[in-house]
């Protein structure tokens, strides 16, 4: 398995961020977790990614316990956070070599991973322009460029088309589904905006910290008994709000 | 290419990634300390200050003896460069703690923490760079110092490195433990005030302990056990080719205690926003 999440619970003093989660995604292929605001996703990330320390459960990626191994496991993780983490003074350039460095690579190997990447993500002529003159997509660009310099096998994003609009959203969208396919890379896409699923995604609906739904789009939608994905999250995630 | 295949193609984790982890590190503090040309002369012009007017305004009303390192009577100029390269890398200090704050804040702390390497390695180098960069501060304040006659021997600008990096150590390593405890940037100035200002003046960078002593008993007391005092004075005597070995056992004993709290309390957890709007409690 890419990534096995088991049993795992969190919770911020007496409010509960994930309640008895568990779930296995299997090696490859673009996955969906599907949650509205406040459902977990954040928080499920900073526990795969080490940010937040783990209270209860187990989690492993690609076969290595994130408490046991913990640097298999940050060799294995790509990482797109939610809100943008390059450094806005530096160039493209910079930015990736800092991030190469950290993960111990250096000289003409940083040199040829950067290239690479970021012709990858058509951006090899941005090089050496400054963060900061980039737009929102481009950065994103950046950033994805970024988490895959030490060729991970997974790719996590959290949220990573917040802020875009709906034209650079799908552009992204679709590159990642390209590198997922070219790549074999695991993917796993956070997001609570129906319209970047597919149907033959592999979806996770979370709410409010509970595995609400696990399968593909459309199988999902069959066995709850909805035709759309969007129906199908809206029973999901509006149920609950109803009682609570 | 899948998963296990990947395995195989992970950087291996030896001694040369380290080092170009560090050197990543430290170049990174570089670019941002050269793309900040005002904090860079704002750090100078704080102490330049201090040695210029309030120097010059105070000469004539504090009298300083003949006291160890020095071997004849010195000016109050002379008297407090030793201090002043220390403030600067006060400062330096707790800017670096506070710049963790603000990049815990910003998520750029996260892509440190993305590094396989382990979180402690990754503060220390952290740590040392700042320290490092501070450096080229001293020695530029130094070298402006000559112009008013605060001429120590030539040797003495090499015998003070060691001192200065220690000490620069010393003071990130109290600016990384502070920034663990601070949840959020705006505590953190009220911090800064109740640090930096207290350690400065309840030291011997600006008057020697024994004007202190005259004056109150405690206040003595409270300087010669801050450790800022004894950091003033190994600078002191280094850079006047003398050691003083007691200055030397409590700043590399503070260094080491403020360092190993500072890895141990590290908490990324702490103050982290930018997670769908919440954060722990």
């Amino acid at each position: 398995m890419s990534i096995q999440v088991s049993s795992v619970r969190f919770n911020y003093g007496p409010r509960n961020a994930l309640d008895n989660l568990s779930f296995a995604l299997q090696p490859g292929g673009f996955n969906a977790l599907l949650g509205p605001n406040g459902a977990g996703k954040s928080t499920l990330f900073a526990l795969l990614t080490r940010l937040y320390a783990m209270q209860q459960g187990k989690i492993s990626i690609c076969g290595h316990s994130i408490r046991q191994h913990p640097t298999e496991v940050m060799q294995q993780l790509g990482v797109v956070f939610q809100q943008s983490t390059l450094d806005l003074d530096l160039s493209v350039g910079q930015n990736l070599k800092y991030h190469a460095s950290l993960h111990g690579l250096s000289g003409r190997a940083a040199q040829q991973r950067i290239e690479t990447e970021l012709q990858r993500m058509e951006m090899s002529d941005r090089i050496h322009d400054k963060v900061r003159s980039l737009n929102g997509g481009h950065r994103r660009r950046v950033e994805i460029a970024r988490a895959l310099m030490h060729s991970p096998g997974v790719l996590l994003l959290d949220e990573p088309t917040v802020g875009l609009d709906p034209h650079t959203r799908l552009k992204l969208n679709q590159h990642v589904r390209n590198l997922c396919e070219q790549y074999n890379l695991t993917v796993l896409w956070a997001t609570h905006l129906i319209e970047e699923v597919q149907p033959e995604d592999k979806v996770l609906v979370l709410h409010k910290g509970e595995l609400k739904a696990q399968g593909t789009g459309s199988e999902i939608c069959a066995e709850h008994g909805h035709e759309s994905l969007t129906e199908l999250f809206h029973h999901l995630t509006a149920s609950k709000e109803v009682c609570a | 290419m899948n998963s296990q295949a990947k395995v195989s193609r992970s950087v291996p984790l030896n001694r040369s990634a380290y080092l170009n982890c560090f050197t990543g590190i430290l170049t990174r503090e570089f670019l941002r300390f050269v793309s900040q040309r005002s904090r860079f002369l704002s750090s100078l012009v704080r102490p330049l200050l201090w040695l210029i007017v309030f120097a010059a305004g105070f000469r004539a009303a504090l009298g300083i003896s003949i006291i160890p390192p020095y071997e004849t009577y010195i000016t109050y100029e002379v008297y407090i460069a030793p201090g002043l390269c220390c403030m600067i890398l006060l400062f330096n200090g707790m800017q670096s703690s506070l710049s963790m704050v603000y990049d815990r804040e910003m998520g750029s702390m996260r892509v440190l923490l993305m590094s396989p390497l382990p979180r402690g390695y990754l503060l220390l180098c952290k740590m040392v760079s700042t320290a490092l960069i501070s450096l080229a501060q001293v020695y530029t304040f130094l070298a402006i110092a000559l112009f008013v006659d605060v001429d120590p021997p030539l040797r003495g600008y090499l015998a003070v490195l060691p001192a200065l990096v220690l000490v620069a150590l010393m003071l990130g390593a109290l600016g990384l433990f502070m920034s663990s405890w601070i949840k959020q940037l705006e505590n953190f100035a009220g911090v800064m005030n109740f640090v930096i200002f207290p350690m400065f003046f309840l030291s011997s960078a600006l008057y020697p302990l024994w004007k202190m002593r005259e004056a109150s008993e405690w206040l003595y007391w409270i300087c010669s056990v801050n450790p800022f005092t004894h950091a003033t004075e190994l600078v002191r005597h280094a850079l006047y080719l003398k050691m003083s070995w007691e200055a030397f056992a409590v700043v590399a004993g503070t260094t080491l205690v403020f360092s190993v709290l500072a890895i141990k309390g590290f908490n990324p957890q702490r103050g982290m926003r930018g997670t769908g709007g919440k954060g722990p409690k």
